[in-house]
């Protein structure tokens, strides 16, 4: 029984080892984004500003979820999301302190919550990625109702369960009105398409030409990229009929209510807006910066504008219409 | 010793009817009985947390909660996930009773080696096994690209159930494997030397003796794996098999309505308390007790011309759910590195892993021990329901007892919110059963009259558990603590929300590297996960405890 003896022992003492002593209170930020991709940001913050900052990194929704349960005794002053739902599924639930103007008017009006609860720090554009194999740009429709053609049958993946697709969905319902909306499920659903978990496996599937085209985020091509190589045979297409096919959307954050650390935390969303965060952003995780005046690497095509259609995409009662209108077309179980 | 023949004993099973221990019993309830009563209590009341929570939510939910909840297609999605638990339960079965029995019972070359190494597909997390199956013999994996040369443009489709059962079993057997093993290790080798004895055949004698002995393990392996199967998340998102979780984290994923994913979420505790039942049923009221010669190690068969296949089928399983998954993650690693991948260093997430897995299993296996006890020795209506509650965490998403566990922690214990021990707490929820389970199939086999000799030899009940029962449930606790151990190493949804704020473990690295696609990056805490749980798993079978 001593190898019970040695794991008690290790049991009993990993707590006390776990709690040292802590000195300042630091900012506490819970992300929906990849620590890979933005810790780094992070860590320059701190360089600059002397400010610690601690981080919980998990998916958007979890970490909304966990706010929601946590309501005002939410340990976090921070929550950054990777996708407008979560963003506003913490302010219907008023748990968002509002934002001072300053922060909220760097950004375009589309690119923020209207109530100025969260502000946008990084753009991602929806895009369709191909197989560069079996397909050329010039192949693609304009606009992504062209999809809906039988002759895209069984050529299609996509992630009906992904929040950006559900987000694209809803920009549909806003754009072109719900019946139409409805019309391009139907269509595409009509057309076989494969069904992906995620933005990822849709672009290592396009890329093994296990489907030719996808509909996905377009910044995770460029780590695919980064990983294998130029000779990955997959690229994204920018749709240019401005549709909804080619949304902008934000990943975002806001300053949570219950925050005992405002002031340190508009801190940290000011240096997210600034030239240096806006930047790294646009360099090192191939997203579109949300102020004028930032260069794009030259993987990055420019965007017309900026601006996305004026609607809200956090709107959570859209987004409850939008998972309906997946059921009821057989696009979600 | 052979059990007494006074007793209706059959004697070519050692089977005799179920007798109440002697162990804390007496008369009137003593301050001995509440001994076990009380801390059994209290475990099972700390595992209805979840459950109280999703009570709470449900309530809290609006008119159509309940049409959401009973929409006629969940039933559909029901029968799928139906469908995979018992699929992957009897696939496992398949598998790990001759893997059992092969690495206990046989001359099987470096029997110990294949030992350790099927135990250890239970650390891959299900997404990530998935990925890699689906990378490897996907319709255009790595498989179809060396075929490519043949003319073969395509495999065919592994998606959908067949995909998701295979994953699955590859991913779960140890549960079966385990569990049968301590059953094995456990038997009394006097019952087949009598069978042999009064002249059945090797044959016939693993039927009628071996195998009876191996079937309460087999069927609390089998329910942790239809369990498993039936909560899992990530291997059937990427097989694309529309299973009921997938109707509960479309919930929670859209964040619409969370009263309606806890609504679904009782559904599946309902589920699963129907399946508990059955497992109950197909357990016979007979016991099944060893004489107590547990010194004695259990004969070992010689294979003779069967010992090539053998080792064949021990290598096909270990190549398939382990050896393919690995040298894919290496062929990541490999990939990475020649892109000029920064891999980054993994020694204090991989010390907090072990830490926090080897703290799990020792705190889980002791609030196994009232439970089992009580629920194999004072076999009653309180001790059935307090065992069947503990199998309820086991059988929800890991994200629903998180949220469950973060609602109370941060209301209404926030100094014990995001600390160590609420994450322990969150395993002990979570993987509960997995312990009892094992603890139970060994207490099975202590006749109470070893129990019943120490007593009248004058000792007192603790002094007999601790001298007489703890030896011969030794198998199980370590089994139980290995399988607690293992899944705990994978455990992701827990640990990403209740850990306390920057502690990661292998498994948060793999995840957030995988998230953020950075496959290089995935690969060496994934190889990490696997070699440094083969550490404890190997000590525990050389040194014959497991």
């Amino acid at each position: 029984m001593k190898i019970f003896r040695y794991l008690f022992l290790f049991a009993v003492l990993l707590p006390l080892a776990a709690c040292s002593p802590q000195e300042e209170t630091p900012l506490v930020l819970y992300s929906g984004r990849s620590e890979s991709l933005v810790a780094p940001i992070i860590e320059q913050f701190t360089t600059e500003t002397g400010i610690e900052v601690e981080v919980r990194y998990g998916g958007t929704a979890e970490m909304a979820a966990t706010i929601l349960e946590e309501g005002a005794n939410s340990p976090a002053d921070l929550f950054w999301a990777q996708d407008p739902g979560g963003l506003g599924a913490v302010a219907a639930a008023g748990l968002f302190a509002e934002l001072p103007d300053d922060l909220l008017d760097r950004v375009p009006p589309g690119f923020r919550s209207p109530e100025g609860t969260w502000v946008g720090i990084s753009g991602r554009s929806r895009v369709v990625v191909y197989n560069t194999d079996m397909l050329s740009a010039d192949d693609l429709p304009d606009d992504i109702m062209g999809f809906t053609d039988p002759a895209w049958s069984g050529r299609i993946g996509w992630a009906p369960t992904n929040g950006s697709l559900q987000v694209m969905v809803t920009a549909m319902r806003q754009i072109w009105g719900e019946d139409e909306a409805r019309a391009w499920l139907e269509g595409i659903i009509a057309n076989n398409p494969v069904v992906y978990e995620n933005n990822t496996s849709i672009v290592a599937a396009v890329a093994a030409g296990e489907v030719e085209v996808g509909f996905v985020n377009h910044y995770y091509l460029y780590r695919f990229l980064a990983e294998e190589g130029e000779s990955f045979s997959a690229r994204n297409a920018f749709l240019d009929s401005g549709g909804p096919g080619s949304l902008v959307m934000v990943a975002g954050a806001g300053v949570l209510a219950s925050s005992d650390n405002e002031e340190y935390a508009q801190a940290f969303l000011d240096f997210l807006l600034g030239t240096t965060a806006q930047a790294y952003f646009a360099e090192e995780t191939f997203e579109y910066p949300v102020i004028a005046g930032v260069a794009l690497p030259s993987e990055l095509p420019v965007l017309e504008s900026l601006t996305s259609p004026a609607i809200n995409l956090a709107d959570l009662e859209d987004l409850a219409g939008t998972v309906e209108l997946l059921q009821s077309t057989g696009a979600l179980p | 010793m052979l059990p007494p023949v006074t007793e209706k004993t059959d004697l070519r099973t050692g089977r005799s009817p179920v007798r109440k221990s002697v162990f804390f019993t007496s008369s009137k309830p003593s301050l001995r009985s509440l001994l076990l009563w009380l801390p059994a209590a209290l475990v099972a009341a700390s595992l209805l947390v979840p459950v109280v929570y999703l009570v709470i939510r449900a309530a809290s939910g609006s008119q159509g909660l309940w049409e959401t909840v009973f929409r006629p297609q969940n039933a559909a999605v029901l029968g799928n996930s139906l469908a995979l638990a018992i699929g992957v339960a009897f696939c496992s079965a398949l598998l790990a009773t001759p893997l059992a029995w092969l690495t206990v019972r046989t001359d099987l070359p470096l029997r110990r080696f294949w030992a350790v190494l099927t135990a250890l597909p239970l650390v891959i997390p299900s997404y990530i096994g998935a990925y890699l199956m689906v990378s490897t013999i996907g319709p255009r994996g790595l498989l179809q690209g060396w075929l490519e040369p043949l003319g073969v443009e395509r495999l065919p489709s592994i998606y959908g159930f067949p995909g998701a059962l295979t994953v699955l079993t590859l991913l779960s057997y140890p549960y079966t494997l385990l569990s049968v093993r301590a059953s094995l290790l456990g038997m009394d080798p006097a019952l087949e030397e009598a069978s042999r004895s009064l002249g059945r055949t090797a044959w016939d004698t693993f039927w009628k003796v071996t195998f009876p002995q191996m079937r309460p393990g087999l069927a609390a392996g089998s329910l942790l794996v239809a369990l498993y199967a039936l909560r899992d998340f990530g291997a059937v998102a990427i097989m694309r098999y529309d299973s009921f979780t997938r109707v509960i984290y479309i919930q929670y994923q859209s964040l619409i309505d969370r009263s309606a994913a806890a609504g679904l979420a009782l559904v599946l505790v309902a589920v699963t308390i129907g399946m508990i039942w059955i497992e109950q049923r197909t357990q016979q009221a007979h016991r099944l007790y060893s004489s107590g010669s547990f010194k004695r190690p259990p004969a070992i068969l010689p294979l003779g011309r069967w010992k090539l296949p053998a080792v064949l089928f021990c290598g096909f399983v270990v190549l398939v759910s382990l050896v393919i998954p690995a040298a894919n993650l290496g062929f990541w690693l490999v990939r990475g590195f020649a892109a000029g991948e920064q891999l980054g260093r993994h020694w204090g997430a991989t010390f907090n892993s072990l830490a926090v897995s080897a703290a799990a299993a020792v705190v889980i296996v002791a609030a196994a021990l009232p439970v089992s006890v009580l629920s194999v020795r004072r076999p009653g209506r309180l001790a059935g329901l307090l065992d069947r509650v503990s199998y309820i965490g086991f059988a929800l998403p890991g994200v629903v007892i998180a949220l469950a566990l973060v609602f109370f922690g941060a209301n209404y214990a926030p100094w014990l919110y995001q600390t160590i021990p609420m994450l322990i707490f969150a395993y002990l929820v979570l993987f509960l059963p997995q312990a009892t389970g094992a603890v139970q199939t060994s207490l099975k086999q202590v006749h109470p009259n070893l129990e019943e000799a120490g007593r009248s030899l004058g000792r007192s009940p603790l002094t007999v558990f601790r001298r007489v029962i703890l030896p011969i449930v030794r198998p199980g606790l370590l089994s139980g603590a290995a399988l607690v151990f293992l899944t705990a190493m994978k455990e992701l949804p827990a640990t990403l929300i209740l850990s306390p704020i920057g502690f990661g473990t292998l498994a948060t690295s793999v995840w957030g590297a995988v998230n953020a696609v950075f496959f290089a990056r995935a690969a060496v805490p994934a190889l990490l996960l696997i070699v440094v749980s083969s550490v404890p798993m190997g000590i525990l079978i050389l040194r014959r405890d497991l």
